[in-house]
């Protein structure tokens, strides 16, 4: 890994330099020409019409202040769909599912298995028994560090990931390779926080059995080219795992085109309750590893001494499942394919075009990671002389929701060589008026601050 | 609004000090204002005092505390580059600086803390950070004080 690596977008001194932000756009196909921040044209997304779905983006905060919400990448606001759904749940159809053959058992296991086929669609899996509900991103990574791992990573063998992970997704594989033997290899990365292609080899090994590797860098908004890496993964008879928590609600998924062996994500970032995950496997995967929890629900038949295991799903699904929150997941993920991905990702490079165009402007400001046109719609950044607790509170003051620190990804903050930063991560809600208030009050607090 | 200037342009403010401009400020978001008043007006360490050695970590933000003894009184500076950390340390100062070790051991920092509010709004975060600069105070004391013994 380049240690040396500065992973700097921009590095703005003064004023708005558009011509040293070329760093920004080096492999634009030449359509978005430098130029004045001007607000995003109109997209097939109605933005006002989504707005008025999330009843916590129409009421005042606490303190009086309308709420500009720019932390989504931490957790996404809930729009009325997904609570009327749960709600519905809950008063009208609630009883546990897969158990009694009640009328509601039968409405409420119809309205799961519903939810398991509206994910499977969601990521264009096979079948639907390769939809498995975990308690989140999470719990799916470490479902399959526990099985799949520990039943086939050895001695010797190399699990491959990078510097770009969130911890989930880190440090199950650090617990996998200290409990077996196993060499945890990092893929080198460009300078501007992008998977180096041309060096994938150096951990893609033929010891290599495992790629764990985000779709989407929470820190960084980095993309990386995952159809690319599983292929790679793929060619050296490496399994690979897909972290696609934060690349879900700016990307439509495809797990067959991209021919993952393993792919999480949790319901809480794409507007659906939290408590609730999917982690999807290939069939044949999921038949070969061994079950992880015990319990109920995931037999087929159990003896005093000994139990026979359920066909998956059931298999990884031990206990009752957080119910009212699969159905709200199925209802999220039915909302957001309901607005169209053409439209919603449109809408996300809009929005990640205008905040890195605007974060400019801001003397003293760093952005990290890569290019708008290379980024979903998020950006972390640090301000000269100004800490990210502070920044925090002066941003939280205004209304303005954004979270600073490391994100859960001290790695990659130190190959940053920063300790914290500040990140603007941002959702189908959003507009440009949200990245105007945010680059307002950041140009309040560095006076705040003395520093203008 | 923020603390009039002339109250948050003294450096080194006495615990009663604190606690009368907290009680007058009323709500945390103001004394919150105040606190980063108060910390960019604290002195700063030399920058050879900024090191590994003098740094406490379990911070959110990066802070150096180093302590001396003059007199037999404790010599506390400390910095952090956020200035609402500043102003705790600034707390921290009117509460241990110019103390004896004896006297600083002896001090119920939890009381002073609870005087000014802040166990109720300091995120769990910033007070783990606040009790890592208050055990190193409190290890320096306890270090000189069986110096002084010797």
């Amino acid at each position: 890994m380049n240690h040396d690596a500065t992973l700097t977008t921009s590095q703005a001194s003064g004023g708005r330099q558009p011509s040293e932000s070329n760093s920004r756009t080096p492999h634009a196909p030449g359509a978005d020409a430098p130029g004045s921040p001007t607000p995003p044209p109109p997209t097939p997304l109605d933005v006002d019409a989504i707005r008025a779905q999330f009843p916590i983006l129409c009421k005042p905060l606490p303190n009086g202040k309308t709420l500009t919400y720019l932390d989504s990448g931490a957790t996404a606001q809930k729009p009325t769909v997904v609570l009327d759904a749960m709600r519905d749940c809950f008063e009208t159809y609630y009883s546990n599912v897969h158990r009694g053959k009640s009328t509601l058992g039968r409405l409420v296991t119809k309205a799961v298995e519903a939810s398991r086929e509206d994910c499977r669609r969601f990521l264009n899996a096979a079948d639907v028994s390769e939809i498995l509900f975990t308690a989140g991103t999470t719990a799916g990574l470490n479902l399959v560090a526990q099985t799949w791992g520990r039943a086939n990573i050895c001695e010797g063998d190399v699990i491959a990931t990078t510097v770009l992970e969130h911890h989930a997704n880190l440090v199950p594989w650090q617990m996998l390779a200290k409990e077996t033997g196993a060499e945890l290899r990092f893929l080198p990365l460009t300078d501007d926080g992008r998977v180096d292609m041309d060096r994938v080899d150096e951990a893609l090994t033929d010891r290599c059995k495992l790629l764990a590797i985000t779709a989407c860098s929470n820190v960084l908004g980095t993309l990386p080219d995952v159809k690319a890496l599983c292929d790679a993964a793929r060619a050296v008879g490496a399994v690979s795992v897909v972290d696609a928590a934060q690349f879900v609600p700016h990307r439509r998924t495809d797990v067959r085109a991209w021919g993952c062996d393993f792919l999480v994500f949790g319901a809480h970032k794409l507007y659906g309750p939290t408590g609730v995950g999917v982690l999807y496997g290939k069939r044949e995967l999921l038949d070969a590893m061994p079950p992880w929890q015990g319990g109920g629900n995931m037999i087929s038949r159990v003896f005093a001494d000994r139990s026979e295991w359920a066909e998956p799903p059931a298999k990884f699904e031990a206990g009752t499942p957080p119910i009212g929150e699969i159905v709200g997941l199925g209802a999220a993920v039915r909302w957001v394919e309901d607005l169209g991905w053409e439209a919603l990702e449109a809408h996300d490079r809009e929005l990640a075009a205008y905040l890195l165009e605007r974060l400019e402007e801001v003397p003293g400001l760093t952005v990290y990671g890569p290019a708008a046109n290379e980024r979903a719609a998020l950006a972390s950044f640090t301000v000269d002389g100004a800490a990210a607790e502070d920044l925090n509170f002066l941003l939280d003051k205004r209304g303005i929701a954004v979270r600073h620190g490391h994100h859960c990804t001290m790695p990659l903050h130190d190959l940053l060589g920063v300790p914290a930063t500040t990140r603007a991560s941002l959702g189908v809600y959003n507009r440009a008026a949200d990245v105007d208030e945010l680059i307002e009050a950041l140009l309040a607090a560095r006076i705040r601050l003395r520093l203008a | 609004m923020s603390a009039s200037p002339d109250t948050a342009a003294s450096p080194v403010m006495t615990l009663d000090e604190l606690r009368e401009e907290f009680e007058f400020l009323g709500n945390w978001e103001d004394q919150c204002e105040f606190l980063i008043d108060v910390g960019m007006d604290l002195p700063k360490l030399p920058a050879e005092d900024k090191n590994e050695q003098t740094r406490v970590h379990g911070c959110q933000s990066l802070v150096w505390l180093t302590v001396d003894e003059a007199d037999g009184r404790l010599k506390i500076s400390a910095e952090s580059d956020a200035m609402i950390v500043n102003g705790l340390i600034a707390v921290l100062l009117a509460t241990f600086d110019r103390q004896t070790p004896e006297d600083a051991l002896a001090v119920d920092v939890e009381e002073v803390f609870s005087s000014l509010g802040l166990d109720e709004h300091l995120s769990s975060a910033r007070k783990s950070g606040l009790s890592g600069m208050v055990q190193r105070i409190r290890g320096e004391a306890a270090r000189l004080r069986v110096e002084d013994a010797e």
